[in-house]
């Protein structure tokens, strides 16, 4: 029921912002500031939960399998490689690393 | 004969693209990052999701990061509020598409309530890539509802995979969802500003995890954006005080 909490409330949520962006006036939105702010959130939420997804198991930190495989997911965009590929590199890699008892 | 329909287009929309050209932009965008729904599937079913709940997630969110985020803060066992919270902060972008999108797409209000769910990411690089409003209404609805179709598509197939392999850590599924995080990532870090807050948002979330409730680090790692847009401001403002002439000129 807890998990059901969180989906009504993303849910929400999420579309509350995406019908208010196109129905608010834009002079609330457009100052440079809160423009600013809104396109530096998404950078810092994105960068944490890149690292804790790759390097936490509960509260604990960790360097696992998970490693290889985000490092795989570097090298892949480095080359530019396509959204699809990128994600593919990096759970070969995890698996392929896990496979050799790593 | 082809040559003559594709003059017709352009003309139709006053120096626009031809409708062809929309499409095709609009599909490979739509196709290729819908497939990557199957990614979320598994994740979310990974993470003990049922599939009724992953369906729900993507039929109903449909914002890409914003549901890995949930799913991902609920498999650490974080609380369904705080979750959520992190959830609805990645989708706060999705509101300054709508504004930008308000204005090249000029809908009708009560069209508005229907198109705000396909405002995401991909919707508003393709329409705002477009040159007239008639393309830009082509490239949204195109983009909006391959992606959502396919997106769903694949999150159910990716949800009954996960249920039947068991065990998806052993197959590397779990490294999805901080891929797709960094994918997403890796075109947002183009300034010193935004890499100083990425380097920021990283110390706090891995440095707060051990001793802050599941899922609360992720939420103070946030503060990482104004921390730095604060001290942006300053140097900026010293550096104006210093040479005024450069002042005001940001955009």
């Amino acid at each position: 029921m807890n998990i059901w909490l969180a989906i009504g409330a993303t849910a929400l949520g999420c579309y509350a912002v995406k019908l208010a962006g196109l129905l608010v006036p834009a002079g609330l939105l457009e100052r440079p500031l809160v423009r600013r702010f809104a396109a530096l959130l998404p950078v810092a939420l994105l960068a944490a939960l890149t690292a804790q997804q790759t390097f936490a198991d509960g509260h604990a930190l960790v360097l696992d399998a998970r490693a290889a495989g985000l490092a795989a997911a570097v090298v892949a965009l480095m080359l530019r490689a396509p959204f699809l590929l990128v994600v593919a590199a990096a759970v070969v890699v995890t698996a392929g690393v896990r496979a050799l008892g790593g | 004969m082809a040559e003559q329909t594709a003059l017709t287009d352009i003309r139709a929309d006053g120096g626009g693209r031809p409708d062809a050209a929309v499409v095709r932009d609009a599909l490979g965008v739509g196709v290729a990052v819908g497939l990557s729904g199957f990614a979320f599937g598994v994740t979310s079913a990974g993470s003990g999701l049922s599939v009724w709940q992953t369906c729900a997630l993507s039929l109903l969110v449909f914002t890409g990061a914003s549901q890995f985020a949930l799913v991902g803060a609920l498999a650490a066992g974080g609380n369904p509020l705080t979750a959520a919270a992190g959830a609805f902060f990645l989708g706060v972008r999705n509101a300054f598409y709508g504004l930008r999108l308000s204005q090249s797409l000029a809908l009708p209000r009560a069209v508005r309530p229907f198109a705000a769910q396909w405002v995401i990411d991909e919707t508003a690089a393709v329409s705002l890539a477009q040159p007239g409003r008639r393309a830009a209404r082509i490239g949204f609805g195109v983009t909006g509802l391959s992606l959502y179709v396919l997106w769903n598509l694949t999150t159910l197939c990716g949800a009954l995979g996960a249920e039947a392999i068991g065990d998806t850590d052993a197959w590397g599924l779990d490294a999805a969802g901080p891929a797709v995080f960094l994918a997403l990532l890796a075109p947002m870090l183009k300034t010193t500003a935004e890499r100083a807050v990425a380097g920021l948002a990283v110390l706090l979330g891995l440095g707060l995890l051990p001793v802050l409730p599941a899922g609360v680090p992720v939420l103070t790692a946030a503060l990482a954006a104004p921390v730095v847009l604060y001290l942006d401001g300053r140097r900026r403002g010293r550096g104006a005080a210093g040479r005024v002439d450069t002042g005001e000129e940001e955009r």
